[in-house]
């Protein structure tokens, strides 16, 4: 047991590239030993980081937890060094309980090759959850780079009619932005030596030599110069937003979620976007406080255009798939939003929201696949009166719609209204943009409800459809429960977040006081 | 004096004598042994023994042959980057030649000749040593090119190799004739003192420096001196032309770095201006040129070319992390590569020639092994971790990075990225393409163990890349 507890993570992390390579030996033809392995190890992946959760210490929820530090490349000054605050909790949490219900969904949407696309999606989780773990930027970028060739693969093999497209574009889309996120990563890197040797309040604890320690990159970044902090930002922002992704990055999106079978949809838009924001809050605010306030204005302004323009190019789109993929660009301004709000309540709703967007958008790919599975098309003219036939599938239809509208008691709500009071602190008008945003977002959403599952039967092919079965059920009733769970008692959630949210924010501005929220609305015009 | 021949010089050059004695006996064993294979397994033997040889002095620093040839950690790296890709190369080419019908004990030979010429290069320290071992290896890979004889293309190639190659060796010589004018030596330690006592701007030495420059440019075939190269690539026997961008190409540089960085390191501010542009323009031509690409050769070609422009970045960057950089580069770069032309001279078979993209197609259906191996070579082709490739050209960045050239860091990296777009055509190709009846691959012994240790050692060096690092460090730095 305390093996298992001082390598949770690592046990966590590569537990699913484990999986991978005992499939390797299942024959390919044993098609039902390869979907009861899979699943099998995705839920065992979910089991095993459940302890996470519990054995979490919340007091220091701003400290690295379960850490383990072990020399890598030596001539490098790489370790495998990987640890846990409120912030990855949450996120690795979101990843190890995604996983399994993505493998799940392709228990029947799967019928080609399924041994390739198994061992990928495996791949995959372990990808993801390095990139939530690692506190060592050479490991981080390792782990970052490495989860795009499954991701191609998902998308290029099996996914939808201009798949090679999509998948190449991907591709090429990340792989420009890793580019130069390494770039700013070696900025860094070379910056160390020299401030720690001035500084030995650093060089004590994190040593004087070459080294990728994030936790001494966020110890070093207020000494970097104001210059470089704003080249070494501009880096991270091509790489992180392209991830994100933020306007004008978010082009690769739309193709990537159409051309994605179900699963790998719902990995993209729940996990891997994430990896995006949760890289601005990890590195670019706290390692760069001072080149992130010059960014703000351009980050504010790009994310009320991906809140607006997300929005009313998801009204009109005739495809499901689109339309919930476009959302996603809405829903991650908010999180952008509220991030670079730069203060605790924007913060910690920016995390919550990135769980929520995790959870509903998630969710709704997962609707869209089972209608997708039973008509061939996700064309909302093609559909409509959905509910005569298929009453279990419009409740969770409907739960999950008003969860990513942010009706209050669901998860969404709880997450777009700390967005906006975070949003409210620093300026007025940030708030009405987000406000409007949420109100196209209920009009696109509520409109995409009425027209798929309202009203008479008129298309022959959609009345003998089923309703869903339990697997399917299985997939959704998780999300469901997490997201009642988010809209009706927060506070666990919040509770992790507090700390490590507070301790990035006085990173950024250590003149802001904790205690006294302002409430001035020209607060933002100050700094 | 020193000048005179000593006993103990013949011992520094054990490792390529016994090659040289391997070469012969096979030259001779040609004209009985009649399974030509044997003669292959002969010379593969006969590299083993060199290494065995090269091991056993992997201590020894000398200068020998009153100096102008030295043994130290530099010449050591290259002269075991030289063996590993003649092994592999000889390794792929067994059952190949069958296949060509022209398997002949000649090709083994020639390997051996070119890899002594090689050897040598690494451990010049002078202009004429130098040459000297640069037509030894030219010479023999003239020929190798041009080993299908029956075939018009192999024929074409040769003959454009041969006459380009000897025209950017008549450019080089004559750099290194108005070196030996200037200096009044051919020894690089007293060319640099010459010119670092000789006025800054002085015309006739940046005569000298750019028509070395433009030999050397040649033959590392860098933009805009690389025409021959597709070209020679498409046409040689495609295990040639796997010697070829391995190991001439790792030859080539070992040269170039002695040569600017000993020889005409007084000259550096000039040079440094001059190879960032050819590195920029190198890579960004050779990645363009690979996009449009359809047939494999020809495109790992121009990969090969954008290659050449990212190691340039090393000499750019000059300090330690850049000069560990180009040995670690050509290292990994052997293997990840002799890897990747280990699985396209497989495609060749009897009635399949084998190098167009899309026969290919669906390769992963009829040879999944194979077809991963392939997908791993060409991820660490494109940089991609945990495979070798991204260290190498980590590495290279960090150079850039830390020397403070960041746009050229930038356009690297950019170019990097893009290089990923016709790598995964191959990738599109063998993965989600349906199989053809064409699509297949002969394997062989020498094939599946050349792969694996490709594979091997790709993988290795991208998770564990510390001792190659420390070897390529130590490499970098007793050199100079």
């Amino acid at each position: 047991m305390d093996f298992f507890r001082q390598h949770i993570l690592s046990i966590i992390a590569f537990w699913p590239l484990l999986g991978m390579f005992v499939l390797f030996f299942i024959n390919k033809e044993n098609k039902s030993a390869i979907k009861w392995w899979a699943n099998f190890v995705g839920i065992a992946g979910f089991l095993i980081s459940l302890p996470l959760w519990f054995w979490f210490d919340r007091a220091t929820a701003d400290e690295m937890q379960f850490v383990e530090n072990v020399p890598w490349i030596q001539t490098l000054g790489a370790n495998y060094h990987v640890g846990i605050d409120g912030i990855s909790l949450l996120l690795v949490m979101l990843t190890t309980l995604l996983g399994p219900l993505a493998i799940l969904s392709s228990w029947t949407a799967i019928e080609t090759r399924l041994k390739e696309y198994y061992a990928f999606m495996l791949m995959l989780q372990t990808g993801m959850l390095g990139v939530f773990i690692s506190l060592d930027f050479f490991l981080f970028y390792v782990f970052w780079e490495v989860m795009l060739v499954p991701m191609y693969f998902l998308i290029g093999v099996w996914g939808g009619p201009r798949k090679l497209y999509a998948a190449i574009k991907f591709f090429l889309y990340t792989l420009v932005g890793s580019v130069l996120l390494l770039l700013g990563i070696l900025a860094l890197y070379f910056s160390y030596p020299a401030i720690a040797a001035q500084h030995p309040e650093i060089s004590t604890v994190f040593g004087a030599g070459n080294t990728f320690d994030i936790l001494a990159f966020q110890a070093m970044g207020s000494f970097l110069p104001a210059n470089l902090q704003w080249w070494i930002f501009l880096a991270f922002f091509v790489g992180f937003a392209i991830k994100v992704p933020m306007f004008p990055f978010h082009t690769w999106l739309p193709d990537a979620h159409v051309e994605a079978p179900t699963a790998g949809s719902v990995i993209l838009a729940a996990v891997l976007l994430k990896m995006g924001t949760y890289g601005f809050l990890r590195f670019s605010l706290p390692i760069l406080p001072s080149g992130t306030k010059q960014f703000i204005p351009l980050m504010i302004t790009l994310s009320i255009i991906a809140i607006i323009y997300g929005a009313l190019v998801a009204m009109m789109q005739p495809d499901m798939k689109k339309l919930v993929a476009y959302s996603s660009v809405s829903h991650m301004g908010f999180v952008t939003l509220g991030m670079f709000a730069l203060n605790p309540p924007g913060l910690n709703g920016s995390v919550i929201q990135q769980i929520n967007h995790g959870i509903s958008t998630g969710a709704l790919f997962l609707i869209v696949g089972i209608i997708y599975e039973r008509r061939h098309t996700r064309e909302i003219s093609q559909l409509g009166g959905l509910s005569n036939v298929m009453p279990i599938y419009a409740t969770v239809f409907l739960i999950m719609t008003m969860s990513s509208i942010g009706l209050p008691l669901l998860n969404g709500f709880i997450g777009e209204f700390t967005i906006m009071v975070g949003a409210l602190q620093e300026n007025l008008w940030w708030a009405v943009a987000a406000g409007s945003g949420i109100i196209l977002g209920a009009a696109y959403m509520l409109w995409l409800y009425q027209r798929t599952m309202f009203g008479r039967i008129e298309n022959p092919a959609n009345e003998k459809l089923l309703d869903m079965n339990l697997r399917e059920l299985a997939t959704l009733v998780p999300l469901i429960i997490v997201a009642f769970w988010i809209g009706l008692y927060p506070a666990p959630f919040f509770g992790v977040l507090e700390k490590p949210v507070n301790k990035i924010v006085l990173k950024v501005r250590p003149d802001y006081s904790l205690g006294a929220p302002r409430l001035n609305a020209r607060a933002g015009e100050q700094r | 004096m020193g000048q005179f021949f000593q006993m103990q010089d013949l011992a520094a050059i054990t490792p390529e004598l016994e090659l040289l004695a391997f070469g012969m006996a096979i030259l001779l064993g040609d004209l009985v042994v009649e399974r030509k294979r044997t003669l292959g397994l002969v010379a593969l033997l006969g590299i083993a023994v060199s290494g065995v040889f090269l091991f056993r002095l992997r201590n020894v620093e000398i200068a020998a042959y009153g100096g102008l040839f030295v043994l130290d950690h530099f010449s050591m790296f290259f002269k075991l980057v030289f063996l590993i890709a003649a092994a592999l190369s000889i390794a792929i080419s067994l059952k190949y030649l069958d296949i060509e019908r022209e398997n002949h004990g000649e090709y083994y030979a020639l390997i051996l000749f070119a890899t002594v010429g090689m050897m040598f290069m690494a451990g010049a320290v002078d202009l004429v040593t130098l040459y000297i071992s640069l037509e030894t290896m030219a010479i023999s890979t003239y020929i190798l090119v041009g080993f299908l004889r029956s075939n018009q293309r192999s024929n074409e190639a040769s003959m454009k190799y041969f006459l380009l190659g000897a025209f950017s060796s008549g450019i080089l010589l004559y750099g290194m004739s108005l070196l030996y004018g200037l200096s009044g030596s051919t020894k690089f330690a007293d060319i640099a003192e010459a010119l670092s006592r000789r006025p800054p701007n002085d015309p006739i030495s940046l005569l000298a420096m750019i028509t070395l420059s433009a030999g050397l440019f040649f033959k590392i075939a860098a933009v805009p001196f690389h025409q021959w190269t597709p070209d020679a690539y498409e046409g040689a026997p495609t295990s040639i032309t796997a010697f070829m961008s391995v190991a001439v190409k790792a030859a080539s540089f070992a040269m170039m770095i002695r040569i600017f960085m000993v020889a005409i390191y007084p000259l550096r501010p000039h040079w440094v201006a001059i190879m960032a542009v050819i590195s920029v323009i190198t890579m960004t031509v050779g990645n363009i040129a690979a996009i449009t690409q359809s047939n494999i050769k020809r495109l790992l070609a121009y990969s090969s070319i954008s290659h050449a422009g990212y190691i340039l970045i090393g000499f750019i960057a000059g300090n330690d992390t850049g000069l560990t950089a180009v040995p670690l580069y050509l290292l990994i770069y052997t293997f990840t590569n002799l890897g990747a032309w280990a699985v396209v001279v497989a495609l060749r078979r009897r009635d399949v020639i084998g190098e167009h993209i899309d026969e290919m197609s669906g390769l992963f259906f009829r040879h999944p092994a194979a077809s991963i191996l392939m997908l791993i070579f060409l991820l660490s082709l494109a940089g991609i971790p945990p495979t070798a490739g991204f260290i190498a050209k980590y590495y290279l960045f960090a150079a850039a990075i830390q020397t403070g050239h960041n746009v050229l860091a930038v356009i690297a990296v950019l170019n990097a990225a893009i290089s990923i777009y016709f790598y995964l055509r191959i990738v599109v190709a063998m993965f989600m393409r349906d199989a053809t009846e064409k699509t297949g691959l002969t394997y062989s012994p020498g094939i599946l163990t050349a792969m694996g240790v490709a594979f091997v050692f790709t993988m290795l060096i991208g998770i564990y890349p510390d001792p190659f690092i420390a070897m390529a460090r130590q490499a970098a730095l007793l050199a100079f």
